[in-house]
């Protein structure tokens, strides 16, 4: 395979493509139009179904609608047009079909800016629309692996009949990077036993996400979360860097951990033993790997690109056993490696206080920017 | 090795596309590489600009605080990177666009008259390319037959015809800075 230029959201586009999408469903907003658009072109010309909706609200029905037939579909946005499409969200969720969301993230809140940010974390990994429901969220830090979680997202979907989230900022949209592609897929029929696509010769289906009764409702919500349990155990997916002799362990995902990655080498040239864990599922999230890591590492680290959402995560794994810290860009600020050395060296050589909350500490360090 | 490059000038002077030759080169002389544009309202007219790391593992940040080197087209740019660059680091300055010399010592000023320089070629489009050229004097990783092929490969064909032109642009360039770099004090 040879490699070729790629631009994020032109490669995760065209990585959907080959992972068979029949059908996409979208509305233009920075900065992740380039999806929408190079799909606009692309589904038509290989015979697919492109629909440029009236709004992010009616995308995600249309991504309901075509989910419940078992075709392969997504929807792509940014986040106040993923904002608005949580209630549908919700909706195929409570139904159990599969679905692809890719959220290439923006500064917010509100309508914010269109600057890269990971500040929708906890939207995708831990709430969003409403409801009890999982899903799985996968969070690429290059455009390779953009590409690489595109396919997977399409197969855990609907290995699970659950959402699958892609979560970008937008740097990882805009840029362009070496990358290859993997082969076209043939469309295929899967054959879902579930799936609304005609009752010809056949019982009728129904898919819905009402359940009228409560025990009902009950047993839909505790099948979600037997699955869900599944989901936990076999797709957690994370790389490790320099994590062997590490007596620190920086924590970040997709932009932010790259950025880490720079710093971590910086830090490293230093003699100061650092290494960093960079979640590639943030849900399932890798508790299992950092609950190991802190029986061992002295303080950990989190890099975000937001008010510490992740850092929640990372203290539930570590469960007080040692230092938290946090160091976080918001608003569409992305850190420049020598911010997250400073702090890498800052860990590596002040006593670091247990009681002291890691946001109220990090803020009070913030106190000079302006 | 690690080599940090900004591209910056107005809108419409090839800024983003000057950047996405050296990846092209960069990529296929077998570097990791990553190309990043500022994308914000500022790429509808205003000054445009794009970070360009080669590298050969990950690499980690795309973005750069104080670039090692990086290419000012106008005096925005100028101003702008003069001031962040890494000491030592060496700045392409378009000299047909601004009207000041270096205020720095700590780093090396090219001066360039790119603009002059793409006019004699016959096509002011060629800004960039002379100042690519420049910058290559500075950047031993690639070489100008790295950045040609890379032309050579990835231009769009309605542009094939252009190449000659954007040789000459990259070699053009080259040389006035290599002049440039023989006359300034080691």
């Amino acid at each position: 395979m040879t490699r070729e230029l790629w631009k994020g959201n032109e490669a995760i586009a065209e990585a959907a493509v080959r992972a068979g999408l029949q059908a996409y469903f979208g509305y233009p907003i920075t900065p992740q139009t380039e999806i929408l658009e190079y799909l606009s072109r692309r589904m038509p010309e290989l015979g697919r179904a492109f629909v440029q909706a009236e709004s992010e609200l009616g995308a995600i029905n249309m991504v309901y609608g075509a989910a419940c037939t078992g075709a392969r579909v997504m929807s792509s946005s940014s986040s106040p047009g993923v904002s608005l499409m949580m209630e549908g969200l919700s909706y195929i969720a409570g139904t159990e079909v599969p679905a692809v969301l890719v959220n290439v993230m923006r500064g917010g809140p509100g309508l914010g800016n269109i600057a890269p940010s990971q500040a929708d974390y906890n939207q995708a990994v831990h709430g969003g629309g409403h409801g009890d429901y999982p899903r799985i969220v996968l969070a690429p830090a290059s455009v390779q692996e953009a590409i690489d979680l595109m396919g997977l997202s399409f197969d855990l979907a609907e290995k699970y009949r659950m959402i699958a989230m892609v979560i970008l900022d937008g740097s990882v949209g805009q840029m362009m990077e070496p990358a290859e592609m993997p082969e076209m897929k043939p469309i295929v029929d899967r054959k879902f036993e579930w799936a609304t696509n005609g009752a010809i010769d056949r019982e009728r289906r129904i898919l819905s996400s009402i359940y009228i009764d409560p025990p009902a409702e009950e047993v839909a919500n505790l099948r979600l979360g037997a699955r869900w349990q599944v989901v936990q155990a076999n797709e957690v997916r994370y790389k490790e860097y320099f994590l062997d002799d590490a007596e620190i362990v920086v924590v970040g995902f997709g932009t932010a951990g790259r950025v880490a990655l720079s710093a971590v080498r910086a830090a490293r040239a230093q003699g100061i033993k650092v290494g960093l864990l960079r979640p590639i599922t943030v849900s399932p999230f890798p508790y299992q790997i950092i609950d190991q890591l802190a029986g061992r590492a002295k303080a950990f680290l989190v890099a975000e690109m937001n008010m510490g959402q992740m850092l929640s995560d990372v203290r539930l794994a570590v469960r007080g056993r040692v230092p938290v810290e946090f160091h976080g860009r918001p608003g569409g600020m992305v850190p420049f490696p020598d911010e997250i050395l400073r702090e890498i060296q800052r860990v590596n050589s002040t006593p670091l206080s247990m009681t002291v909350d890691p946001v109220d500490g990090w803020l009070a360090r913030m106190a000079d920017v302006k | 090795m690690q080599k940090e490059i900004i591209i910056a000038g107005f809108g419409g002077q090839g800024v983003l596309f000057a950047g996405q030759v050296l990846a092209y080169a960069a990529m296929d002389t077998g570097r990791v590489v990553t190309w990043i544009p500022s994308y914000g309202p500022e790429m509808r007219g205003g000054t445009a600009n794009c970070t360009v790391v080669i590298a050969d593992e990950e690499i980690g940040s795309p973005l750069v605080q104080n670039p090692p080197l990086a290419v000012a087209l106008n005096l925005p740019s100028f101003d702008k990177y003069e001031e962040t660059l890494e000491t030592g680091g060496t700045l392409i300055v378009n000299q047909s666009m601004v009207d000041r010399g270096a205020k720095r010592t700590d780093i090396h000023c090219i001066f360039v008259p790119c603009n002059e320089i793409a006019e004699q070629i016959g096509d002011k489009k060629l800004t960039n390319m002379v100042a690519v050229g420049a910058l290559l004097s500075s950047l031993p990783d690639l070489a100008i037959k790295d950045v040609e092929k890379a032309l050579e490969g990835h231009l769009p064909a309605r542009h094939k015809h252009l190449l000659p032109k954007n040789f000459e642009a990259l070699r053009r360039g080259y040389e006035h800075a290599q002049k440039e770099l023989d006359k300034a004090p080691a």
